[in-house]
């Protein structure tokens, strides 16, 4: 018969794992499973009526598309940013390395009223834009910014270890057999950088998705439009609607685990990768 | 203390890592685990020191069963493959781990400690780097250190996991003599792993020769090296020749499927046919390395290749060069038949 | 030929108006959506002088506030602490069934949004929730109240500490803990002794990341709070009050304190990576 455990002359495994279990079922499974209880309670015909309703599906198209955008932009600067600190040397390096985990330590609803006053038609950054008659804050362009800011260290953190990584002997090897600098790029670095970039690309997105504090000063929160799907739970609470609200959480939360599932296939499938 | 082991049995899942394992290990003897990598022999060591559990057997130190015993009761001293230093101590709390760990009533003086830990690190003649930490030590003095702090507890074992495996070869041949020594100041019962055969046969009073869970041979080193018991030792153990029956039958002296083992200085190389049952051949590469001289012969008649070592001496009498035509004749031969052909 | 045009031969590099472009591109960047927004954060707390910005500080909501915030996170750390590493120990120095199972639950928090966060103690412990009437019979109030928040900011960074320790006791295997266990050492010594002190400088970057977010909650926080001003008001909480308000000193100057305190913890967490390479014990560096 197979053994559950491997045995080990190290003790406390008992405790450790007993205590980890009953933590992690009071604190996270418990609470969590309450959740698709009470949806279950709605039914099925209950839960469909909820969540294809116009503004629930408004506000998750408006989520998704913004998350979206978000974490595109985040792909494309946070790779630039990630080569700049890994492949050059400027003054103030450090620094500025440091300075890219600003937004997992500055808190949301800190970022939330800067980015919404900086990006008001009147704010130093929004007067530009309304001088094009172009409006950010109170609008999904809004919405874009503040997840930009909070998914901004993603990319860049998973991609600079691998980018580190790549030997200098493999472009050096490229490089004498004639290929050209962006050839180098293109067929060496890239390949080897891409299954990191796609990471970070969803772990930006998934974060963008759920994101609540930073959105809701900026977005104007206006229904169909800049209203956000976290906000509607919040909404829903708000008029003690709690099915409504449980509704819909189900939903992001279903939504979440895909993704979550499909960032752990990206990290196996890279890691095998970097294993050949 | 000896050590008892019987019947002892192993699985990881699927693989069998130890089939009824039995062997008696002398008190105050240097013993050699030998054998390829995935033999078994490592997990063996593992559960004497009580870092594994058997699935089934007895294992005796001194008459006394200590398969209930844990690692910790066992007074067993283990050194590890990497050492398994404690990277935040220096050398001096390393050595001294043992001794500070022990139970209050039990514990010495720190004076004692000092004076027990100083004398350990001269043994190992490393007490001019106390204070230095393990990332600053060469690996060779990492290996002694870890030595050290196994005997701080005055172990009636010691067990050795591929002592000199991650050194380079001029360490690994100096700390083998040292370790030897060190054995015969000491005297405590010792057992030591290792897939370098020339590391066993030179260090260890006895070798046990393992392959795929099992205990092929248990003999002194020449025992091992002269009269190996089978094929796989045969093979695993120096150089060896082998001629098939169907196509040597003079050499094997018996019909059927048979194997003669020969070893490549076991074998009479000569110019002219001195013996009816001599092989015809051709030089086909000398190569002189130090006090021996190899060379290879083609089989007439057949695509083998055939390897010869002769001493120095030997070969200025009667030189060779490539293209000769000679004849070879062993002096002594081993024949297996070829079912119990060693797997290597 | 100078030494700048030497660099440019040099196959492996880019030309210097591509390196200085992507330099700029880069900076440019970082300026725009991080310096600019963390500049304006003081520019507008001090806006209206030191008086003003004093004054919003020391009034007694925000200083509740203050409290409450450091209350939470005096809570939740430690009890995450307690949790991660003993999650770590059994995860990485034994090999068990259904071990990645159990690393893919402990990430659960991260991938929920944290208003769900919120809600789901809203479920369990509100007026309708299951405990809701068992609660009300004995006059205990968990939601809208302080216990909630605490379970909140518990919830949301309840795996931190873990994420650190795992990959870096699995790293350093358990090799050490075995000789420790060889020589002697009974399970609390070799963890105190061995195991401890390799890990403490994960252990402290863990620390550092789980009381920035444990102090900056603020969705799942705002769900169970209620937002009773001096009682159940968290920093965040606080400043979405003042700045709905249309009082911006007020609300920047308390927000200038969470923007202080992440660049503290930015200046720590780098601190605590020198240290931790310094002393040949790599960090995995999670978020």
């Amino acid at each position: 018969m197979a053994q559950f455990k491997a045995h080990s002359v190290l003790p406390g495994f008992n405790l450790a794992l007993g205590y980890t279990l009953l933590y992690l079922s009071l604190i996270v499974l418990v609470p969590l499973s309450a959740l698709f209880f009470k949806t279950a309670a709605l039914g099925w015909a209950g839960f469909y009526d909820i969540a294809s309703s116009d503004r629930v599906l408004a506000a998750l198209r408006v989520t998704f598309v913004t998350s979206f955008a978000a974490a595109v932009t985040n792909a494309v600067f946070g790779l630039v940013v990630a080569w700049v600190l890994v492949r050059y040397r400027f003054p103030g390096k450090k620094l500025v390395d440091a300075f890219v985990d600003l937004p997992f330590a500055l808190p949301t609803a800190v970022a939330g009223i800067t980015l919404a006053t900086l990006y008001a038609p009147n704010g130093w950054l929004g007067q530009y834009f309304a001088a094009h008659d172009i409006k950010v804050a109170y609008t999904p362009l809004g919405i874009v910014v503040a997840l930009t800011f909070i998914g901004l260290p993603f990319v860049v953190r998973t991609v600079q270890p691998v980018l580190a990584d790549v030997e200098a002997e493999v472009e050096e090897a490229a490089a004498s057999l004639g290929a050209g600098r962006w050839d180098v790029f293109r067929r060496i670095i890239f390949p080897a950088i891409y299954p990191a970039l796609l990471t970070g690309f969803a772990l930006a997105f998934a974060r963008a998705i759920g994101e609540y504090g930073s959105v809701i000063f900026i977005a104007g929160n206006m229904p169909y439009i800049s209203e956000i799907a976290p906000l509607l739970i919040v909404a829903k609470l708000e008029q003690y609607d709690y099915a409504g609200a449980t509704a819909i959480a189900v939903l992001m939360l279903l939504i979440s685990f895909a993704l979550l599932l499909g960032i752990n296939a990206l990290q196996w499938w890279s890691s095998r990768k970097g294993a050949r | 203390m000896s050590i008892t082991i019987e019947n002892l049995n192993k699985r990881f899942g699927d693989h069998i890592a130890l089939n009824n394992i039995n062997l008696e290990v002398k008190s105050g003897e240097l013993l050699a685990l030998l054998g390829p990598s995935g033999c078994g022999k490592t997990s063996l060591l593992r559960i004497i020191g009580g870092l594994d559990v058997a699935d089934s057997g007895s294992l005796l130190f001194h008459g006394e069963n200590v398969v209930e015993r844990d690692a910790r009761e066992r007074n067993v001293g283990f050194v590890f493959q990497h050492y398994a230093l404690f990277r935040h101590m220096t050398v001096f709390e390393n050595v001294a781990f043992g001794l500070r760990v022990k139970p209050k009533r039990e514990r010495h003086t720190e004076a004692e400690i000092r004076r027990r830990v100083t004398h350990l690190l001269e043994l190992v003649q490393l007490d001019w780097i106390a204070d230095r930490y393990p990332s600053q030590l060469s690996g060779g003095q990492r290996q002694r250190i870890a030595l050290a702090r196994a005997l701080a507890v005055e172990p009636r074992i010691l067990l050795l996991d591929e002592p000199f495996g991650a050194l380079d070869a001029k360490v690994r041949k100096e700390l083998r003599r040292w370790l030897r020594h060190l054995h015969d100041e000491l005297h405590i019962t010792s057992i030591f792993v290792t897939h370098d055969q020339e590391e066993a046969l030179e260090v260890a009073d006895r070798v046990v020769v393992m392959n795929q869970g099992k205990i092929e041979q248990v003999g002194t080193p020449d025992e091992v090296y002269a009269t190996p018991a089978t094929p796989f030792v045969y093979q695993f153990i120096g150089n060896v020749n082998l001629f098939h029956s169907r196509i040597h039958s003079a050499w094997t002296q018996q019909h059927g499927d048979a194997v003669a083992y020969v070893r490549p200085h076991d074998i009479d190389i000569s110019h002219t046919q001195q013996d009816p049952a001599s092989l015809a051949g051709e030089i086909r590469l000398v190569r002189a390395i130090g006090a021996v001289v190899r060379a290879e012969v083609a089989v007439a008649g057949s695509d083998e290749l055939v390897e010869i070592e002769l001493s120095r001496e030997r070969f200025e009498a009667q030189p060779l060069v490539n293209g000769d035509q000679v004849f070879i004749r062993p002096r002594q031969v081993r024949v297996f038949d070829e079912s119990v052909k060693g797997s290597l | 030929m100078s030494a700048q045009a030497l660099q440019r031969k040099i196959a492996t590099h880019e030309s210097r108006g591509v390196t200085l472009a992507l330099i700029l591109l880069a900076l440019t960047y970082l300026i725009l959506f991080l310096g600019v927004p963390l500049y304006a954060v003081f520019y507008q707390a001090f806006s209206k002088g030191w008086a003003l910005y004093w004054e919003a500080l020391k009034e007694p909501d925000a200083l509740s506030a203050v409290k409450l915030t450091v209350i939470a996170a005096a809570i939740s750390v430690p009890a995450n602490v307690v949790f991660g590493v003993a999650a770590a120990w059994a995860i990485a120095k034994f090999e068990f069934k259904g071990k990645s199972l159990l690393i893919t639950l402990i990430d659960l928090p991260f991938a929920v949004s944290p208003v769900v966060s919120g809600l789901i103690y809203v479920l369990l412990f509100g007026a309708q929730g299951w405990f809701g009437p068992w609660l009300q019979a004995h006059d205990i109030k968990l939601i809208f109240a302080v216990p909630g928040i605490v379970l909140a900011t518990i919830f949301v960074t309840f795996p931190f500490i873990a994420r650190e320790l795992i990959p870096l006791m699995q790293a350093q295997g358990k090799e050490e803990e075995e000789a420790a266990v060889s020589l002697g050492a009974s399970g609390w010594q070799t963890f105190w002794r061995v195991t401890l002190p390799n890990i403490k400088w994960g252990l402290l970057y863990g620390v550092i990341l789980c009381n920035a977010r444990a102090m900056g909650e603020f969705g799942a926080v705002s769900v169970v709070s209620g937002h009773i001003r001096g009682l159940t008001n968290t920093m965040p909480l606080h400043v979405e009050i003042l700045y709905n308000e249309y009082n911006f000193v007020a609300a920047f100057a308390v927000a200038s304190l969470l923007a202080l305190l992440a660049l503290v913890t930015l200046g720590v967490k780098s601190l605590i990576e020198w240290q931790a390479r310094r002393s040949g014990e790599p960090l995995h560096g999670t978020h």
